[in-house]
């Protein structure tokens, strides 16, 4: 039960990083070796000393990283931020009782403080037979450079990273007059260290690096009514980073379309998502066939292995593995191999995605999917997970509707995993004999997520990954448009 | 009076001194700016998971750190450290002073503390209480959502508490010291039948001791009412599609307010001009019938705080007057700025954060109208009296908000339930078809948490019975002239 503003270019340029920590993890001053040996020791001394005291297995992790962050608003810079920060969590066993604790104190006195309290902890939760670390078996990392740290992030001294934001606003205002404020261009940078260590003698570690840049125009029109769009690029390798201007010129170009938008009468039309909300029809599959709504019955997609869920053009793939991905990872939260798994193939559901403790409740093998927090038990999380492309441009999709609706945003959470009802508040660009008209908002767009994975109609080829969930352009027929 | 937070938790803990705080301000305002405070926080927190009926997940943790801003002019530069050494703090104040290049100085002024109220003085708070007690509140909720009707299939409950010690000093002789508790307990459940599913979620707290949990807001309670929601659903009718009127329930569909007007409301986006609300005060903007306020000195609420983390106490604010706005929330950054007068408004998620406006509780005061007389005005409409959540468009002032539990109005009479749907409208004329306003306002549980540029505060909202002419419903469901076609 939350309530959100929406702060677009913000919320979506943090969940681009790949993983939520990401936003909690930050560091000290990172690169020296010295360092990284210490963490490594310091976790595996965790593990030994909860061992010693009495722990039947334990596991520890470590992350540290630092970031970077600016805000330039009408040209002037508006925020500065600079730090880093430390944590470390332990999750303990004793047979089948787990329970587990973190700090942000790394001194001898908070480390054993946290140790103790864990040990004390686990004696109050239950017996569960399906809890555990995985086997020794099964762990491991992937071998060779996955591409996923770049020091370069933070190459550009402090006030070329402002110049990149204030050119990235100055595009924006520079695109039309109508253009006459803005919620800033920003420019973020980011490094960030895990390290993993189990009582199976498993160690690893990995670092990542992140960089981004993000425009939030407003346009006004006559009638002086504002719309605010954004648009972002994000990477891993500042070389691989949009330019400013083109980031700020398409922020102008999605802000600008907004002008004038209206309401429109309740209808049932075709209604087509562009990429960034086409992902979050992912993000419903990916709910819906997590493990842990997948055991507890929490998803209407529970007992539909080997079963028609979509249509058969519907591939849908999450893949841990891909170089440089933003979803990539030597091994998962648990230690385990990162892996490729097709979820569903040509609408059949495949797999679900799990992680140890669900794959020996559903009595499958787990995918490598552990998303691993400083606290609780693990969760389940995508690697670079996908639908695959389509053979025909978002345009050729739009030219062949006659009267619909192209979604270009979502308001709200009104997707209910465990009966499929879906509603959601829409804002985007009306089509009128096969092309985008003009813009439309403050519309619902409701139907029934069991029926709209199998009227996905028509899936594009523009597949990009811009964070590690993505969906090229898709076309869903049968929804019902709410307005007037 | 009380004066509270005499406990000076930093200074014992940490050996801090006045001296010291004097020394960080004064490197931090080393480059010149207006303005520069210090926010010292640690926070300890526990989280217990039943589900199943086992215990599954029981975590602790303690999270510590030290935040430094310098402002000068609209600037604002931030750095922090999770170590609270002496040096670390420094290089910490080194780093945001380098936003400062202003040649004027600013000196540090002698800290006063001023007294504070109390809202919420636990004698053993939650953190510290006996963590049996705690597993003994979910496995109570897990019998009784359970035992509420064979159709439940599965329940999880879950508690989580924090005690967070503050102290926040400034440049300008701001010094406050706080130590605020939170605590909450939340059932969910579903219930199936061959034929159709259904979920639902209660909960509740606020800043209050685990005592809380014995007296009217037992686990039994949040328990039942998880259950109930989850079974009504099994019968529940398509929502219907389009513009009608909506008749709120009293309490958590108070979110309308916070998404449709208060975040509107935040001074930042009215300084920059970024809000649909900016240069409406004084304007028309709810019927007369509606006065809506922003209150963080409600004793034990989850939205309340002693001094908001800033520092600067916490207030009573008026937004929207018998229908005419009349105020923004601020800030220490925004009122000086704005020349508005800072209304404790002044928040952040942690010492990794840079404060900005927010809310505390927003409701709307109770008005004159029967709520069963609201109900029977209506012909054709929804009552909608739980919500999942909402979020808004500051700027176009577009907001939505979900309806978890709502039913159909047919002929002044409550009918069937209906499918969970998403309401949208917008903020700055919602409210202008506000018709009637019941007698009955009642505030949340305790269970709100909002977020804005990627941070999570905890709130609270109220509302009594209200109905609004005229607001869209996202349903699926076709409507025939004069009623509903199922």
């Amino acid at each position: 039960m939350s309530c959100e503003q929406a702060l677009p270019a913000r919320s979506s340029w943090l969940t681009a990083r790949s993983d939520k920590e990401s936003e909690m993890t930050t560091t000290l001053e990172a690169s020296e070796t010295k360092l990284t040996t210490d963490l490594k020791q310091l976790a595996t001394d965790v593990v030994r000393r909860a061992m010693e005291g009495g722990a039947t297995a334990a596991e520890c992790v470590v992350r540290e990283g630092d970031e970077f962050s600016t805000v330039v608003r009408l040209g002037q810079v508006e925020t500065l931020k600079e730090s880093g920060s430390r944590a470390i969590g332990v999750r303990v066993f004793f047979g089948q009782r787990a329970a587990s604790t973190y700090s942000s104190d790394f001194s001898a006195a908070g480390i054993e403080r946290m140790l103790k309290s864990a040990l004390e902890l686990a004696k109050i939760t239950s017996e569960d037979p399906y809890a555990g670390i995985p086997e020794a078996g099964q762990l491991g990392s992937l071998s060779g450079d996955l591409d996923l740290y770049h020091e370069d992030v933070y190459s550009l001294p402090g006030s070329e990273r402002i110049e990149y934001a204030r050119r990235g606003e100055k595009a924006a205002l520079d695109a039309d007059p109508r253009i006459k404020n803005s919620d800033g261009g920003s420019f973020d940078a980011a490094t960030g260290r895990r390290v993993l260590a189990n009582s199976h003698g498993f160690v690893g570690e990995y670092r990542r690096s992140y960089c981004s840049v993000a425009v939030v125009p407003i346009a006004q029109d006559d009638n002086g009514l504002m719309q605010r769009d954004y648009w972002y690029s994000v990477a891993r390798s500042l070389a691989k980073l949009d330019s400013a201007e083109q980031v700020g010129r398409e922020a102008a170009r999605r802000t600008l379309r907004r002008l004038g938008a209206r309401k429109v009468k309740t209808a049932h039309v075709p209604v087509v998502l562009d990429p960034m909300v086409a992902s979050s029809m992912l993000e419903h599959i990916f709910e819906g066939v997590n493990g842990d709504s997948v055991y507890r019955g929490a998803s209407f997609l529970a007992g539909k292995l080997g079963e028609k869920i979509a249509g058969p053009n519907v591939t849908v793939v999450d893949d841990g593995t891909m170089s440089g991905g933003f979803g990539t990872t030597p091994f998962d939260g648990e230690g385990i191999p990162t892996r490729r798994t097709v979820v569903i193939e040509n609408g059949i559901l495949k797999s679900y995605l799990l992680n140890t403790y669900t794959a020996k409740k559903l009595g499958l093998e787990t995918t490598a999917n552990a998303s691993r927090g400083l606290a609780g038990t693990p969760g389940i999380g995508p690697g670079n997970y996908f639908l695959e492309a389509g053979p025909k441009t978002p345009q050729q999709i739009i030219a062949e509707i006659k009267d619909g609706l192209y979604v270009t945003e979502f308001l709200g959470h009104g997707a209910n995993l465990v009966t499929g009802d879906y509603s959601r508040g829409a804002s985007g660009m009306w089509i009128v004999n096969g092309e985008l008209a003009y813009p439309v908002e403050e519309i619902t767009v409701a139907g029934n997520l069991k029926d709209m994975f199998c009227n996905i109609s028509e899936i594009a080829s523009d597949l990009e990954f811009r964070g590690s969930v993505a969906s090229p352009t898709i076309r869903i027929d049968g929804l019902t448009v709410g307005g007037e | 009076m009380v004066i509270a937070n005499q406990e000076r938790f930093f200074f014992e803990h940490y050996g801090l001194t006045n001296h010291d705080l004097e020394t960080y301000l004064t490197a931090a305002l080393s480059a010149g700016g207006d303005y520069a405070d210090l926010y010292f926080e640690y926070l300890t927190s526990t989280s217990l998971m039943v589900d199943e009926s086992l215990v599954k997940s029981a975590s602790q943790g303690i999270s510590a750190g030290c935040g430094v801003r310098v402002v000068s002019g609209e600037r604002t530069g931030y750095a922090y450290t999770d170590d609270f050494s002496p040096q670390r703090i420094l290089h910490a104040a080194r780093t945001a002073a380098l936003i400062a290049s202003a040649p004027s100085k600013t000196t540090v002024v002698g800290f006063q503390q001023k007294p504070a109220r109390s809202l919420y003085p636990v004698a053993l708070p939650s953190v510290d209480a006996d963590i049996t007690a705690k597993v003994e509140l979910l496995m109570r909720a897990d019998r009784t959502a359970r035992g509420y009707d064979p159709r439940i299939k599965e329940v999880r409950a879950s508690y989580a508490d924090e005690l967070r010690h503050i102290l926040v000093v400034g440049s300008d002789g701001t010094f406050a010291e706080d130590s605020q508790p939170l605590a909450r307990v939340n059932v969910s459940c579903i219930a199936k039948t061959d034929a159709s599913s259904g979920r639902g979620s209660s909960g509740g707290g606020g800043r209050v001791a685990l005592d809380f949990f014995f007296g009217d807001k037992t686990p039994e309670f949040f328990a039942k009412e998880a259950a109930r929601q989850a079974i009504l659903q099994l019968d529940a009718r398509e929502a219907p599609a389009g513009d009608m009127e909506v008749v709120l329930g009293p309490g958590w569909p108070g979110v309308l307010l916070h998404e449709a007007v208060g975040h509107g409301l935040e001074a930042d986006f009215n300084r920059k001009k970024t809000s649909a609300f900016a240069g409406l005060i004084g304007k028309r903007v709810a019927s007369e019938k509606c006065t809506v306020v922003d209150n963080g000195t409600m004793p034990w609420r989850r939205g309340s705080l002693n001094v908001d983390d800033e520092g600067q106490p916490t207030q009573e604010t008026v937004l929207i007057e018998n229908g005419i706005l009349k105020g923004y929330l601020s800030d220490k950054l925004s009122s000086r700025l704005m020349g508005l007068a800072d209304t404790g408004n002044g928040r952040r998620e942690s010492y990794e954060h840079i404060p900005m406006p927010r809310m505390t509780n927003t409701y709307m005061l109770a008005g004159q109208d029967d709520p069963g007389d609201i109900i029977r005005s209506v012909k054709n409409g929804v009552y909608a009296v739980n919500f999942g959540g909402g979020q808004v468009d500051i700027t176009n002032g577009k907001f939505v908000f979900s309806a978890s539990e709502a039913y159909l109005i047919e002929n002044g009479q409550i009918t069937a339930p209906i499918k969970g749907a998403t309401l949208i409208g917008n903020g700055p004329d919602v409210l202008t078809r506000v018709s009637m306003v019941g007698n009955d306002l009642k505030l949340d549980e305790g269970v709100g948490t909002c977020g804005k540029d990627g941070q999570s505060v905890p709130v609270g909202v109220g509302i009594p019975t209200i109905k609004i002419d005229r607001l869209t419903v996202g349903g699926t469901a076709r409507r025939e002239p004069g009623g509903f076609m199922q």
